[in-house]
């Protein structure tokens, strides 16, 4: 270990790793993030990979970043700028210099510096030396050579050696932000069991990393970052997918269903197959579908079956799974759909994130085809969200829609572990006995949902179907006055779900200038913009949303306590149609980015910023 | 596998209370009734079977059905089935489909459902063409076949789903026409028996747009010499005298007559429905008019693991080394700190 040394203390910070995408940043940035989360920090992260796995070599096309933001006070998002930046290559450089706060920190690989890899990234003149980096502070460090300097006596090929570079820069990461290195010694070991000459390789990357940072006079001090002021309680990190996958195993125990889950590769949703891949011991019946379409017809299928069925997909495959959501709609059986958004229309940005499937997920099928829809809005509700998705899909049986992003899903948080225990019970309204001779349209008085009458149970055999069913018998009917009535029970049902939602409250003031409306992924973003304009003394509140469809009964009520609304999107301004629709009396301003990115708290704070002046001059 | 004891129950218990709307003559109806003639031979209870169908004429039938079911989506019912046959593998799963249906729209689902071997029954209605939507070629019919949407002949070559089958590594499949009702009744328990994805090709006449389609292998003065009753251990002897039979020549099939140049019966190929390799399997069920008869029966039957047998296993594995017992303990697991 190197020795004890003086630590400036910092209330928060945001560190990028970048470098090609063969270059283990995503590994680097998820060590740097599990060590600091386990340091007590808050922290959100978020990774940014090119949509090519191994693009070309050198290119900012194959640039892959992530970025972690960690404080002793609360943190909401990733961050706008870098404080540090580890530039594994020229285009790593290029394509984060417009992303690092003035007089930041940029550590270089100066052996990736020579006119080739210049070239590739699209500089003229070698930056290092032209003068355009003089107002950051520049740590040139000769990271290749030096690496293998430091494991050239292992045995290992040349290949094996360069794919240690990252954790010599995680070492020099590790030492400047003073963090100790078990907890990557023990995943190393864990990582690349029975490979070990590798692990020893790594290990000893990291360490000469460390020892490097701690030598050279280059960096004079480093910093540390105090843990964060929690609640009580026991922490872990989690992810979005993974919060998800978690969340619908909690429903599943409590709901005493089986998991059937659905699914088809897609990015970013791929993630949630995977983890749920790993519990098949808690009766997760996991099934990888040969397309999105039988993906989501198998999960419709096992709930008919009577198990807490699920889909996952992204924006292109919910397009392609539309007819059988509409099925879902008119059988009135349980099934979750978990639409993880990225950039669109068709192939799109699929790394990048994006909110625009929001009407397609309300509207995106034939026939008068109502769903509900919720939203996730940090990495750790995805957990709560995916379980009310499958506690609403059940309880009122019909599909349930919920959205995520790109952002939530890979981005990561300390998250409070809850207890299944405390989660809200989940009534499933199943029907295991034939009284009163049962018809499988009678439906409960209160939420018109029908019952689950499940394939296996005695005197209940019915069947179902896409074609318009008769009011209560079910039967197939074809008469013009029960299609009417049956479209219009099917709305009313949805609706009712109004009062099996929590009321949405207003972060911020309650009342006053300016409300601010998110929905989904951007509530990081929003909150901390919000937060820095109370704090000015500014009259501002953020009213974020969750549930989409139906909207929580007190949406208007909200509405009606402020000067001015603006809704916040990432994309062109869906949920405003969605508002507009449902609230034509009050008038809604947008703002709008739609760059596969999320927003920045500096753009929204001048935008609130603009709107509040306005008004007070006007 | 649950077990299968005889009920009381009688075809009649098998028939729900709807009108069946299939055209007059339609021969929908034999198969129909053949189903509701196995149904109590195969003795399960009502409340576990299920019909799962797709769009099309054959798919109505779970409606007259007095089991569970469900009618869904154009070429989606192997998807709807599997995840069905998955949830619950003690339910008996019965995937109605036609040609359409099953090969066109669905071809994608048909063949990963027989490769994947679920433990469930397909009955292919093959009447080749496109009846609820009133007369177009399908995938099964002929080159040349007039129709609305190919007046001047299809140019589709067109698929035979015994070959389909077997190159998506079906491990039952059986071949009947719907003119042999207690032969269907027959196929239908031997599907049902089977465990793995059974295929039945039905040779299904459509009255109203493809009449008499099988004419020349199912008509009544030319069956016996147009069509071979294949039976797992039998010599392939056909004929309305018993007279002819299939041998090899080569690697090729022929059609030769008993007693003609010393040809005997010890000749013929015996079947082999049971054999892994599907070669000879693939020969028999290419077999067409004129130069052949059309195979029909059981034509292959593999014993092999089943999709859900598979699953078990790795559920069982999990769960044999898993450290979770409760989703508390994984939401506990790994890397956790706690704040006081």
């Amino acid at each position: 270990m190197a020795k004890e040394h003086n630590a400036i203390e910092l209330e928060k910070v945001v560190i990028k790793f970048a470098g090609d995408s063969g270059d283990g940043m995503q590994l680097t940035g998820s060590q740097f993030t599990d060590t600091s989360a386990f340091l007590g920090n808050d922290i959100a992260t978020f990774p940014d990979f090119p949509a090519e796995i191994r693009a070309p070599q050198g290119t900012v096309a194959g640039v892959s970043g992530f970025q972690v933001h960690l404080g002793q006070v609360e943190i909401h998002t990733p961050g706008d700028l870098a404080d540090v930046l580890i530039a594994m290559n020229p285009a790593a450089l290029k394509a984060n210099l417009d992303w690092i706060k003035p007089a930041g920190t940029i550590v270089i690989d100066t052996d990736t510096f020579d006119k080739r890899n210049l070239d590739k990234a699209g500089f003229e003149n070698n930056p290092i030396e032209d003068g355009s980096l003089d107002s950051y502070n520049i740590i040139e460090c000769p990271l290749t050579s030096l690496n293998k300097e430091s494991i050239k006596d292992l045995g290992l090929d040349n290949k094996s050696m360069t794919r240690c570079k990252n954790m010599f820069a995680l070492g020099i990461v590790y030492w400047m932000f003073n963090r100790p290195m078990a907890q990557t010694l023990s995943f190393l070991e864990k990582k690349f069991q029975g490979k070990d000459a590798i692990i020893n390789a790594n290990k000893k990357a990291l360490q000469a990393g460390y020892n490097y940072a701690d030598t050279i006079e280059a960096l004079t001090s480093s910093y540390t970052v105090l843990p964060a002021h929690y609640e009580k309680g026991t922490y872990r990190n989690i992810a979005g997918n993974q919060g998800v996958a978690w969340g619908l195993l909690a429903a599943a125990q409590n709901s005493k269903r089986e998991i059937f889950f659905g699914s088809y590769p897609i990015t970013p949703a791929s993630d949630i197959l995977h983890e749920l891949a790993k519990h098949k011991h808690f009766g997760a019946k996991i099934f990888q579908a040969e397309d999105e379409i039988a993906a989501i017809c198998s999960a419709l299928g096992a709930s008919f079956a009577g198990s807490l069925a699920i889909t996952s997909t992204s924006g292109p495959g919910l397009a392609l799974k539309a007819e059988t959501v509409g099925l879902a709609v008119m059988a009135e059986l349980p099934l979750v759909i978990i639409n993880v958004q990225r950039g669109g229309p068709s192939t799109g940005l699929p790394t990048k994130t994006e909110q625009s499937d929001l009407l397609q997920a309300l509207y995106g099928r034939n026939g008068e085809c109502p769903a509900i829809v919720v939203a996730a809005s940090t990495p750790g509700n995805c957990f709560d969200y995916a379980y009310e998705a499958a506690r609403l899909t059940m309880e009122h049986m019909t599909p349930v829609l919920l959205l995520t992003d790109g952002y939530l899903a890979n981005g990561s948080a300390p998250w409070k572990i809850k207890k299944s225990g405390d989660m809200r019970e989940i009534n499933p309204p199943i029907i295991t006995e034939n009284k009163d001779n049962w018809t499988p349209y009678v439906r409960d008085p209160k939420t018109l949902a029908r019952q689950w009458a499940i394939p296996g149970t005695p005197n209940l055999e019915h069947r179902l179907g896409g074609l318009e069913k008769e009011e209560i018998t079910g039967n197939v009917s074809y008469d013009p006055e029960n299609h009417e009535k049956m479209s219009r029970i099917r709305a009313e049902k949805i609706e009712r779900v109004a009062d099996n939602i929590p009321e949405l409250k207003v972060d911020g003031q309650l009342s006053g200038d300016l409300l601010v409306v998110g929905w989904g992924g951007t509530y990081g973003h929003l909150l901390t913009a919000v937060n820095q304009l109370n704090i000015k003394g500014k009259s501002i509140g953020l009213a974020h949303f969750n549930y989409i469809n139906p909207l929580p009964k007190n949406t208007e009520e909200i509405f009606a306590n402020f000067k001015q609304i603006v809704v916040c999107e990432l994309n062109l301004g869906q949920f405003v149609i969605h508002l507009r629709s449902k609230f034509p009396n009050y008038s809604f301003l947008q703002y709008n980015k739609i760059s596969g990115l999320p927003f920045t708290i500096a753009q929204l704070y001048n935008v609130f910023n603009r709107i509040l002046e306005t008004e007070t001059n006007g | 596998m649950a077990e299968k004891t005889t009920t009381e129950l009688t075809s009649k218990d098998f028939a729900s209370d709807q009108m069946v709307r299939w055209c007059p003559g339609c021969g929908d109806y034999a198969i129909l009734k053949a189903m509701q003639n196995a149904m109590p031979i195969l003795g399960r209870k009502k409340e576990d079977c299920v019909f799962i169908a797709g769009i099309g004429c054959s798919s109505r039938f779970p409606y007259y059905m007095d089991t569970y079911g469900f009618h869904t989506i154009h070429g989606r019912g192997p998807a709807i089935a599997t995840g069905l046959k998955m949830a619950n593998p003690e339910l008996s799963v019965w995937q109605i489909t036609g040609d359409g249906d099953g090969l066109s729209i669905g071809g994608n689902h048909f063949v990963h459902l027989m490769r994947r071997n679920i433990d469930l029954n397909i009955i292919l209605f093959n009447n080749e063409i496109y009846g609820l939507t009133k007369g177009q070629y399908s995938p099964t019919s002929s080159q040349g076949l007039k129709t609305k949407s190919s007046p001047q002949g299809s140019i589709e070559v067109p698929f035979n789903p015994g070959e389909l089958a077997m190159g998506a590594k079906s491990t039952f499949f059986a071949r009947v026409p719907d003119t042999s009702p207690k032969l269907m009744t027959d196929i239908f328990v031997k599907a049902e028996n089977h465990r793995g994805t059974s295929l039945v090709e039905i040779l299904q006449n459509c009255v109203i747009f493809n009449d008499k389609v099988f004419g020349d292998i199912t008509g009544k003065e030319v069956k016996d010499d147009a069509q071979i009753w294949l039976e797992h251990g039998q010599p392939m002897v056909f004929g309305k005298e018993k007279d002819k039979g299939i041998r090899l020549n080569g690697l090729k099939l022929e059609v030769v007559n008993l007693g003609e140049s010393g040809i005997t019966e010890a000749d013929l190929l015996v079947h082999d429905a049971m054999d892994p390799d599907p070669t000879l399997h693939m020969m028999l069920v290419r077999m067409e008019r004129p130069n052949f008869p059309v195979a029909m029966g059981v034509i292959r039957q593999v014993k092999t693991s089943t999709y859900n047998d598979r699953i078990m296993d790795q559920i069982k594995e999990t769960a044999a080394t898993s450290k979770y017992d409760s989703v508390d303990d994984l939401l506990n697991s790994g890397d956790t700190w706690t704040i006081n």
